[in-house]
């Protein structure tokens, strides 16, 4: 596979703020790649700079062979960017506000014309093309968005945030759509977010980016196995026993970490431990409800990165909880 | 704006017109239309030197934070244009709106003043007509210009607002106090040394008006409307001794506002240069 999209040492600083640092990126042509983080992990930064919108501090980023600082021009010629929260002129209708990104990359009048109804057909918009764009929710500007970055009919997309406050169903059409712009029209797409689940199903590739670095790039099966070779195990156990159940499998060699929560215990160990877990709940006249091996799951793999670059920066001492937690809510949601 | 404009312009016209009917017909009647009121309202020239800037501020406070208020600046700039061509585009088209307004305003005050006086312009009057309605345009483009850069520098399109009406206000009603007040500080009349103080006063106070735009256009204007005032500023006898007493031609009135024009245009170009300098060094995004 052709590399479309290629950082070197791409670094972007605010004055003492390092938002994104040193990235070494490489996107291939015609796959989908998520970029995954948390809030003000430096994705949105990440994609301005690809689209010239914002100066790197230091480093190159290269979109088919085009600078993307110093040729920013033939750059947005064929990217098509999808900002988070994208809005449209209020007082235009969704069809014209299509043309007018239509005039704004030189097509002719009946081309773009043509193609604002072609779109318009594709998203499910044909509708509410002729009222006001003012009038439409939130989900119909995404879908419109969507539209509105085909209209330069681009080989490359950049999706910002793109399931960002949409409802299970807008998003499910959502990431039907996208998958289709990769797999029907062999664009390349390059989607930041932080909603792991929705990401993962559609991403050939994902790239786990904690501030400002990237931590990890890879599919994700093989992310999982990265993870599962440094020798860590994690097993989710629910149970009912008698005794204790930490007290039980604690004492299991191997076993180097054991913790509580209202889903079950989570135990982590050097080695495969399951067969003596099951034998000891079972030997205490316990019953095993579930028990699951996890990794494998962009979930588990995100946390794991993230609590590894945590610890690496004392993440505690620092304000972003909310990030943190927003990161997790997908999980939770999981796991019920 | 434009209809506050239109009926200003209308108010003034009526005022001038009844004056004019009872003055006795004289030389340069024409253009006494634009500057001549009567006792209750404003002439046409008074009415544009107020309200220009304001046709100017609306036109140009919500330029470009409203598009990002919006969401629309960061699709716009990922569109393949350069990124000035935005505000370019912001103020000439503002711009040309602004005189459009301007020349349909002197069109229309002209016309009824025809229709309703009977009297005809000369080619010279249609000269000094061109030239102020050039010279309001030029005005109303400094406080677009002035207003575009408040919209990028403020985030809130009401905060951009109200800072260029402040400024306004400020140029327009209280310079001329601030200037008395600093000249007479400077430089005190009273006295002995007031005798020696009294040209350096009215050259202070004369230069720190002409830091407003309002007094610069209104000075101007007055001039190329008025081919009887012959000098801005102060003259002395001497000066005036041997002087033939008639009126400027349009030749002589331009050159003696051609300062007023060059600097009412540096102003704009300096307003609009900040804007864009600091337009492009921002970030764009939401």
């Amino acid at each position: 596979m052709e590399a479309i999209l290629e950082t070197r040492g791409l670094t972007k600083r605010y004055g003492d703020v390092t938002a994104v640092d040193h990235l070494d990126l490489t996107v291939f042509s015609g796959e989908v790649f998520g970029l995954l983080g948390p809030n003000g992990a430096g994705k949105t930064t990440t994609t301005l700079m690809l689209l010239g919108l914002t100066e790197p501090t230091a480093g190159t980023a290269v979109i088919d062979g085009h600078n993307c600082t110093r040729q920013a021009l033939a750059v947005k010629q064929m990217v098509g960017y999808l900002p988070d929260n994208v809005g449209f002129y209020p007082d235009m209708t969704g069809r014209e506000n299509l043309l007018f990104t239509g005039r704004l990359n030189s097509l002719s009048e009946e081309e773009c014309a043509a193609r604002a109804a072609r779109l318009l057909e594709r998203v499910g918009m044909t509708a509410a093309a002729d009222r006001k764009a003012g009038t439409y929710s939130r989900g119909m500007r995404q879908r419109l968005g969507v539209a509105d970055v085909l209209m330069k009919d681009p080989r490359v997309i950049i999706m910002d945030e793109p399931t960002l406050g949409i409802d299970p169903e807008g998003v499910r059409e959502l990431m039907e759509l996208i998958r289709k712009l990769s797999t029907e029209d062999g664009r390349t797409i390059l989607i930041s977010s932080h909603q792991l689940y929705q990401i993962q199903q559609i991403c050939d590739r994902v790239g786990i980016f904690v501030r400002g670095r990237l931590v990890a790039c890879g599919a994700v099966e093989e992310l999982g196995r990265q993870l599962e070779s440094e020798g860590r195990y994690i097993l989710e156990l629910r149970a009912e026993a008698l005794k204790p159940l930490k007290e039980l499998l604690e004492v299991i060699p191997g076993v180097e970490e054991i913790t509580e929560s209202v889903e079950g215990l989570r135990i982590v160990s050097s080695r495969d431990v399951r067969r003596e877990v099951t034998a000891r709940v079972a030997a205490a006249g316990g019953t095993v409800l579930q028990l699951r091996q996890s990794g494998g799951d962009l979930d588990e793999i995100y946390r794991r990165y993230f609590e590894k670059e945590g610890e690496a920066h004392d993440m505690d001492s620092h304000p972003s909880e909310g990030g943190r937690s927003a990161f997790r809510l997908p999980w939770k949601k999981r796991a019920q | 704006m434009f209809a506050l404009l239109l009926l200003a312009s209308t108010a003034s016209l009526a005022g001038a017109v009844s004056t004019l009917r009872e003055a006795e017909s004289g030389e340069g009647l024409f253009l006494e239309l634009f500057t001549t009121s009567s006792s209750y309202i404003y002439s046409f020239a008074t009415f544009l030197a107020f309200l220009g800037p304001l046709a100017g501020i609306a036109l140009g406070f919500d330029a470009i934070n409203n598009e990002r208020n919006m969401g629309t600046l960061n699709r716009l700039a990922a569109q393949p244009i350069y990124r000035d061509s935005i505000i370019n585009a912001k103020f000439l088209a503002a711009a040309a709106a602004e005189g459009v307004m301007v020349l349909t305003l002197g069109l229309y005050v002209s016309g009824m003043g025809i229709l309703l006086l009977g009297v005809h312009p000369t080619v010279e009057e249609v000269l000094r007509v061109a030239a102020f309605l050039v010279l309001t345009w030029v005005y109303m483009a400094f406080w677009l210009a002035l207003s575009i850069l408040f919209s990028v520098v403020c985030r809130h399109t009401a905060t951009a607002a109200l800072s260029v009406l402040a400024i306004w206000l400020f140029l327009t009603l209280f310079m001329s106090l601030v200037a008395g007040g600093l000249a007479n500080f400077l430089f005190p009349t009273e006295g002995i040394q007031g005798f020696s103080n009294m040209m350096a006063n009215y050259e202070a106070e004369l230069a720190l008006n002409r830091i407003s735009p309002y007094y610069l256009f209104v000075e101007a204007a007055v001039t190329i409307l008025n081919p009887s005032v012959r000098a801005v500023g102060i003259i002395t006898t001497s000066q005036l001794s041997g002087a033939i007493d008639s009126s400027l031609t349009f030749g002589q009135s331009l050159l003696l506002i051609w300062p007023h024009l060059v600097v009412m245009v540096a102003l704009a170009m300096a307003a609009f240069a900040c804007a864009y300098v600091v337009f492009m060094r921002q970030e764009i995004r939401a």
